[in-house]
């Protein structure tokens, strides 16, 4: 590093002193501190008394309605609620099933089918073409769909080895649905990778499976995360549609109990149960979009 | 016999013709600079003769073999030469150690142990040793381009190419960069680089070769090309290159 060494020292422009310790601040930059934070402080005060008025309002435009009793009854009545509970939390442990083993799933054929879409040369073109088929298929079929048509139409058929379980159908009806979704995301985040890294991985002698598999998977998983978990907490909500097929869920549960008491309360405790799951996963996105944004914004130009 | 040669290179991008029938012979142990404005094709070339693009006409030959004939594997002579982009093209993702390790082990098929030690070894020679745990975007530009050459390196290269390894660079670490270049070159590797580092071209290469409009219009010795050039065109370019303040 001859080179390095012959070059002259650079001007110090800085004001930070030796040893990298900040100059006590001005008396302009404390008064700008103090400042900002009388701000802060009053922006917090505002936010609050803005945010009670506005449930008060509501609170009182709901209650004094005229109906107000009657729906409070039927849609919001504790003791049909507590009844309802443990039938419906046990329908939940169905619908988180189906969550995982559908969530595990849908990486799983979304991941393939997105590498299918990607691949190159004349002898994969069925395989490119059959995926491609698949995903505009299914991302243009309302899932309620495919729920009647996979949950009905193949016990139907009458074959041997088909399961009829609503459980197994329904599962493989959702899968079919996301794993069409999931396929995009996962192919956006592998466009998303800069060639010049392919170019980087390919000039080392890397076969075009091993740039995949240790270059561009990776980091294209690493942008698609975010909207992976949004993809996440949309199945969590949609795995309540399994009930249509009969499956004892938290959904169907909240139904029979509709049906014998006439009293709506329990679709609200499913919902709300619904609610409780998908609100951890929401913050996770969140958290993680956040974090990788920050990566982003630190990170160099690749 | 040539360590790598280019035989009649076209290559055109759509109705863009970058390459219009280049030669070109580096023996071994030589170092030829590749000298030109933008967009003469000093890029494209080196991206042909490393099989990055596919030629449109003419040969790549790699120790006397044609490398261009489709039925060769590709992915097998990319693991004889090694590559240094302008952007670095680190992996992000990986260590500065994986970076270097990964074509040894993944390509080579050498034990990680082995490749981990020499590594290091290369590391240590940059004065990087202590970044070996780092990720690439805590480094800065000279030091991840020191890095992506020693990436290069690691696989044992029959052939360097360089791309323009300053030009992302800020001036002040255009230097160490260099620095490395001309260590590398004075251990006898070949080496084809496309620079706009003038006087480095001058101190470091046995040939320095003009490439105009996809054209090789002249190539000789750097002191004959830089100092005495023959073409028109030659003349104008270095007298742009001077007023620039880069020769």
């Amino acid at each position: 590093m001859a080179l390095r060494r012959r070059r002259r020292a650079r001007p110090v422009l800085s004001t930070v002193l030796p040893g990298g310790a900040l100059p006590p601040p001005s008396a302009l930059e404390l008064e700008r501190r103090a400042w900002r934070t009388r701000r802060a402080r009053r922006s917090t005060l505002v936010a609050l008394a803005s945010t009670l008025l506005f449930a008060v309002v509501a609170y009182l435009a709901v209650t004094r309605s005229p109906g107000w009793p009657r729906v409070q009854a039927t849609f919001f009545s504790p003791s049909a609620a507590l009844d309802a509970l443990p039938e419906i939390a046990e329908g939940l442990l169905v619908n988180l099933q189906v969550l995982v083993v559908g969530g595990l799933l849908v990486l799983l054929v979304g991941l393939g089918t997105a590498a299918l879409r990607t691949l190159r040369g004349p002898a994969w073109a069925p395989l490119r073409i059959l995926a491609t088929v698949y995903v505009d298929l299914f991302r243009g079929i309302p899932l309620i769909i495919v729920l009647y048509l996979v949950g009905f139409g193949f016990p139907a058929l009458g074959l041997q080895g088909v399961p009829t379980s609503p459980f197994v159908l329904g599962t493989a009806a959702i899968v079919l649905v996301y794993s069409a979704y999931v396929a995009e995301v996962f192919r956006a985040g592998i466009e998303s990778v800069h060639p010049s890294q392919r170019a980087a991985a390919r000039s080392l002698g890397l076969t075009h499976r091993q740039t995949m598999r240790i270059v561009v998977l990776p980091q294209a998983l690493r942008t698609v995360t975010p909207a992976l978990l949004n993809d996440f907490v949309a199945l969590q909500k949609d795995v309540g549609l399994i009930s249509v097929l009969g499956a004892i869920d938290a959904v169907r549960s909240a139904q029979i109990q509709v049906g014998q008491t006439f009293n709506f309360t329990p679709y609200v405790v499913a919902g709300l149960l619904f609610v409780l799951l998908a609100v951890p996963s929401a913050r996770l996105a969140d958290a993680v979009t956040a974090r990788a944004r920050r990566r982003q914004q630190s990170g160099s130009l690749l | 016999m040539s360590v790598l040669e280019l035989r009649n290179i076209v290559k055109a991008f759509g109705s863009n013709v970058v390459l219009r029938g280049v030669d070109l012979a580096v023996d071994e142990h030589r170092v030829v600079a590749l000298i030109g404005g933008s967009g003469s094709g000093k890029s494209t070339l080196l991206r042909c003769a490393s099989l990055l693009e596919t030629v449109d006409d003419g040969q790549v030959l790699l120790d006397g073999e044609d490398v261009t004939d489709p039925r060769v594997d590709a992915d097998r002579v990319r693991r004889r030469m090694g590559v240094v982009f302008q952007a670095y093209n680190l992996f992000p993702h990986l260590s500065v150690l994986d970076n270097v390790t990964l074509a040894p082990t993944a390509v080579h098929g050498r034990p990680r142990a082995e490749a981990v030690e020499e590594a290091r070894g290369l590391l240590a020679r940059i004065g990087l040793a202590d970044k070996a745990a780092e990720y690439p975007d805590r480094l800065s530009g000279g030091q991840q381009q020191r890095v992506a050459i020693v990436r290069a390196l690691a696989v044992r290269p029959r052939v360097l190419l360089l791309d323009e390894v300053t030009s992302a660079l800020d001036p002040e670490l255009v230097g160490e960069v260099l620095a490395l270049v001309r260590e590398v070159a004075g251990q006898g590797m070949t080496i084809v680089m496309a620079t706009h580092e003038m006087g480095f071209a001058r101190q470091v290469a046995d040939t320095v070769a003009f490439l105009d409009g996809g054209v090789l219009l002249e190539s000789g010795p750097p002191a004959q090309v830089l100092g005495e050039p023959e073409h028109p065109r030659t003349r104008q370019f270095l007298a742009r290159v001077i007023d620039a303040g880069r020769l």
